[in-house]
């Protein structure tokens, strides 16, 4: 498949890099001309797997976290995120809604579900020991 | 930095900018210190000038919620903007007895 446009950036897996990896794909995605509500959920699925990465995948100390985005020229874009994490043993109970592995930083459990209303398709590949990734896509209809 | 606001028995705290997993860890830690002070019957949560929030702050606003009630009072939110409706609605906290 030809795509219309790639990127691919890594950054430690430090908190302050969640506001970075959503400014970098809100101006990736500019070029399709989403509508504000579209680029909304872009962001906030964004967010919350390099949150994932950061708070679950890497735990207490600071890994890469992956990210490579495409653009179809059916005005798709895809998303891939991914940690070199602990990986997830049991991804359907992970993506149980208010399912959460860290209560104590009051995480809600609520990623995978906001990923999967706000996304067209999310896709999730785990190996324990070894990592996770995460590939988002949404169709960009930008009708206002 | 987070202003608030207490009068008639209840704390509101004026939220702004971007709230996610970064910025969380802070603003409880502010609002928490607050209510453990004044132990208001209610704590008003104001996202007005809220630009952007993922569930980080759906984790915020079920963790104030638990940390008012220990002290025997309620949680409202309010002046929620449009782009932040989807994921409060989605989240179900109003169904667990937020107010909004």
């Amino acid at each position: 498949m030809n795509y219309l446009n790639e990127m691919h950036i890594k950054f430690p897996g430090k908190s302050v890099n969640e506001a970075f990896a959503r400014s970098v794909i809100s101006a990736f995605v500019l070029e399709l001309d989403p509508t504000i509500a579209e680029l909304a959920d872009i962001k906030t699925a964004v967010s919350e797997a390099v949150t994932n990465c950061i708070v679950h995948g890497y735990r207490r100390e600071i890994g890469m976290v992956y990210i490579d985005a495409k653009i179809t020229e059916d005005k798709r874009v895809i998303i891939k995120i991914r940690d070199k994490g602990i990986g997830i043993e049991d991804i359907k109970k992970a993506m149980q809604p208010l399912f959460t592995t860290a209560e104590e930083e009051e995480r809600a459990g609520l990623g995978f579900a906001v990923m999967q209303s706000f996304m067209d398709k999310v896709k999730v590949s785990s190996t324990v020991g070894k990592g996770t990734s995460v590939t988002l896509e949404k169709l960009i209809v930008s009708v206002r | 930095m987070i202003k608030t606001d207490y009068k008639n028995n209840i704390l509101t705290v004026y939220l702004s900018g971007e709230i996610d997993h970064n910025r969380a860890a802070d603003i409880r830690a502010s609002i928490d210190s607050r209510i453990n002070s004044i132990r208001p019957k209610r704590l008003e949560l104001d996202f007005s000038k809220v630009s952007f929030m993922d569930s980080s702050g759906i984790g915020l606003i079920m963790g104030r919620y638990r940390a008012v009630g220990l002290i025997g009072g309620d949680l409202k939110i309010k002046n929620i903007p449009e782009n932040l409706s989807r994921i409060i609605e989605l989240s179900g906290v109003t169904s667990l007895g937020v107010l909004r």
